[in-house]
C-alpha cells in the first residue's frame, strides 16, 4: 500500500475565464498534517477543494489512495470550513448525528457516536444547545467533533479557525494537535497565520501570488501533540520567520509596490508621529 | 410588553368612545351607524339564537377549502421551481407578474363556471392565496446559505435528504410567512366574494343586512368578522413563532 495519501498532478483551474490555480502537483503523505500557507486569492482553498472532489479541476488530476476523485468522498474526506456550518436549527449533537445521517451509518449507535466524539472535544454539557448560543470558537469545535465522528482517513480545513480571535485560535490549535496526534489521520490545513502553520504541520506548503501553485515546502521538524512550549522555542522562531521571507515578496506582489516614507510623509509630515 | 399591550387595548376603547361620541353626541343617523350598545345586543342575539352558526360555517369552510388549495398548490410549485435556476428566472418574474393582476376580476368567471355557491369563493381564495406562497417558498429555498449546502454535500448528502435535512429547515420561517399572507388573502378573498354574489357566508349577510337597511345586524356581523379574523391572527402568530425557533 502507498504511503501518499493525496496525489495530485499538474491541477489547474479557472473561474470564470481568471486563472485561480496555475498547474500545481503535490503530495500528501499518509498521516501527516499539510498546511497551505498564501496570499489571498492565490489558489488554496481551490486546491482543497480539488482534493475533496467539491471542485473538478479544468486540468491535471486528482487521486487519494491511488483512486482517482470524481466527486465528493464522504467515506475517505470530510471537510471543516470557515463559517460555521452547523444547521442552525439542530440541536449540536443533532448536528454531529445528522453528519452521519447524510454519509449514510447505520442508525443504530449513531446517537452514542457522536455523544463520543462531543466528549471528545469537551462538549458533552451544550449537547442540547443551539449553535447560535455558543461562541464561534465553542461551534467550531462542534463542527470538528463532527468530523472527527465521521471518522475519514482524510481532513480538509479551510481555514478553519479564521474567524475566531487569537486567544481562541491559539487554544483550539493547542486541542486539534493532541486530539489529531493520536488519530494518524491526514489532514490539509489552509490558513493565513504563519503561527499556526507552524504550530500544526508537518510541512507547510507556500503559495505563490495569483495565479498560485505551490512556490516551496517547508518542513517541520517537531513531534505531536505540540505544547505552548514549542511556541517559544527559538526553532519555531526560526521557521516562522522562514515561511515571513517566503511569503512576504508574494504577497508584496498581489499588494503593489511598498509605499514610499517620501509619499506619505506629503500628508502633513504627520508619519513622524 | 405590557405597556405595548396596554396602548393597543387603549386604542380599542378609543374607537369605541368615538363611536358612542359619533350615535349620542353628534347624532350620527341610526340607519348608518346605530349605537355600540344595539349592536352588541343584536350580535347577542344572533349567537344566542345560533343564527350566525350557518353562514360562519359555510365561511369557515369556504376558507379551509380555498387556503388548503393554496397551500398544497403553492408550496409544490414553489419546491418545484425553486430546485433549479432557470426554473426561478423563468418563472419568479411571471409569478410576481401574474400576482400583480387583481383576481378580484376574475370573480364573475369563477361564479360563472363554479356557479354561486362555495365553489366560487373557493376559487377566488385559492387563486389569490397561492401565489406569496410559492413565491416565499421560491425566495426561502433559494437563499439557503451557500456553506451550509456545501457542508452537507462533502458529507454525502442525497438530493432528498439535502431537501429534507437542510433547504425545508432553512427555508421555514419564509414559507411560514407566505403561508400567514396566504391564508389572510384567501380569507378576505371568500369574504370579498361573499359579498359580491352568494347564497351564504358571513359576508354575504352582511351584504344582505346593507340592502334590507339593518344597519345593526350587518354591525354585529361585522364585530364576529373581526372576532374571526382576531382568532386567525393569533393562530398566525403562533405558526410564526414556531418558524422563528432557533
Amino acid at each position: 500500500m502507498t504511503d501518499i495519501a493525496i496525489q495530485i498532478t499538474e491541477a489547474a483551474h479557472r473561474f470564470g475565464g481568471v486563472a485561480a490555480l496555475a498547474p500545481t502537483s503535490l503530495s500528501v503523505r499518509r498521516g501527516e498534517l499539510l498546511c497551505l500557507i498564501g496570499p489571498s486569492g492565490c489558489g488554496k482553498s481551490t486546491l482543497l477543494n480539488i482534493m475533496g472532489g467539491l471542485l473538478v479541476p479544468e486540468s491535471g488530476r486528482a487521486e487519494i489512495f491511488g483512486e482517482a476523485i470524481t466527486g465528493p468522498r464522504p467515506d475517505r474526506i470530510a471537510f471543516v470550513f470557515q463559517e460555521s456550518t452547523l444547521m442552525p436549527w439542530n440541536t449540536i449533537i443533532e448536528n454531529i448525528e445528522l453528519g452521519l445521517i447524510f454519509q449514510g451509518a447505520a442508525k443504530a449507535g449513531r446517537r452514542e457516536r457522536a455523544a463520543e466524539a462531543l466528549a471528545a472535544v469537551g462538549l458533552s454539557e451544550f449537547a442540547n444547545h443551539y449553535p447560535s448560543q455558543l461562541s464561534g470558537g465553542m461551534r467550531q469545535r462542534a463542527a470538528l467533533a463532527r468530523v472527527l465522528c465521521l471518522d475519514t482517513d482524510i481532513i480538509l480545513m479551510d481555514e478553519p479557525f479564521g474567524a475566531l480571535d487569537e486567544q481562541t485560535r491559539m487554544v483550539l490549535g493547542e486541542d486539534l494537535s493532541v486530539l489529531l496526534s493520536r488519530t494518524g489521520k491526514t489532514i490539509v490545513f489552509v490558513t493565513h497565520s504563519l503561527g499556526e502553520a507552524v504550530f500544526l504541520a508537518d510541512r507547510v506548503a507556500v503559495f505563490s501570488a495569483r495565479p498560485g501553485t505551490i512556490k516551496t515546502i517547508v518542513e517541520v521538524g517537531a513531534a505531536h501533540p505540540r505544547t505552548p512550549e514549542f511556541v517559544t522555542s527559538a526553532e519555531f522562531a526560526a521557521l516562522r520567520n522562514r515561511l515571513y521571507t517566503e511569503l512576504h515578496e508574494e504577497i508584496r506582489r498581489t499588494m503593489g509596490p511598498e509605499l514610499r516614507l517620501a509619499a506619505a510623509s506629503a500628508d502633513g509630515g504627520r508619519v513622524a508621529g | 410588553m405590557r405597556a405595548s399591550r396596554a396602548i393597543q387595548l387603549a386604542f380599542v376603547a378609543v374607537l369605541f368612545a368615538l363611536w358612542w361620541q359619533a350615535t349620542h353626541g353628534w347624532h350620527v343617523s341610526a340607519l348608518l351607524l346605530p349605537t355600540p350598545l344595539a349592536v352588541l345586543l343584536r350580535a347577542r342575539v344572533l349567537i344566542s339564537s345560533g343564527e350566525v352558526w350557518t353562514p360562519l360555517a359555510a365561511t369557515a369552510i369556504e376558507v379551509a377549502g380555498a387556503f388548503s388549495l393554496s397551500a398544497v398548490i403553492g408550496l409544490a410549485l414553489g419546491v418545484f421551481i425553486a430546485r433549479a435556476g432557470l426554473r426561478i428566472r423563468v418563472a419568479e418574474p411571471l409569478l410576481t407578474a401574474l400576482n400583480a393582476i387583481p383576481a378580484i376580476l376574475f370573480f364573475p368567471l369563477f361564479t360563472l363556471v363554479f356557479g354561486l355557491g362555495a365553489g366560487s369563493k373557493i376559487a377566488l381564495g385559492a387563486t389569490i392565496g397561492v401565489f406569496p406562497i410559492a413565491l416565499n417558498t421560491i425566495s426561502g429555498l433559494s437563499n439557503v446559505e451557500r456553506p451550509l449546502i456545501t457542508a452537507a454535500i462533502s458529507m454525502g448528502a442525497s438530493r432528498m435528504a439535502l431537501l429534507r435535512h437542510v433547504l425545508l429547515p432553512a427555508a421555514a420561517p419564509s414559507v411560514l410567512a407566505g403561508l400567514r399572507i396566504g391564508l389572510t388573502l384567501s380569507f378576505l378573498a371568500v369574504l370579498g366574494g361573499e359579498t359580491i354574489a352568494s347564497f351564504d357566508g358571513l359576508g354575504h349577510q352582511i351584504a344582505d343586512a346593507a340592502d334590507n337597511m339593518e344597519a345593526a345586524t350587518m354591525y354585529a356581523y361585522i364585530l364576529v368578522v373581526v372576532l374571526v379574523a382576531a382568532v386567525l391572527n393569533q393562530a398566525l402568530a403562533r405558526l410564526d413563532g414556531f418558524g422563528q425557533r432557533r
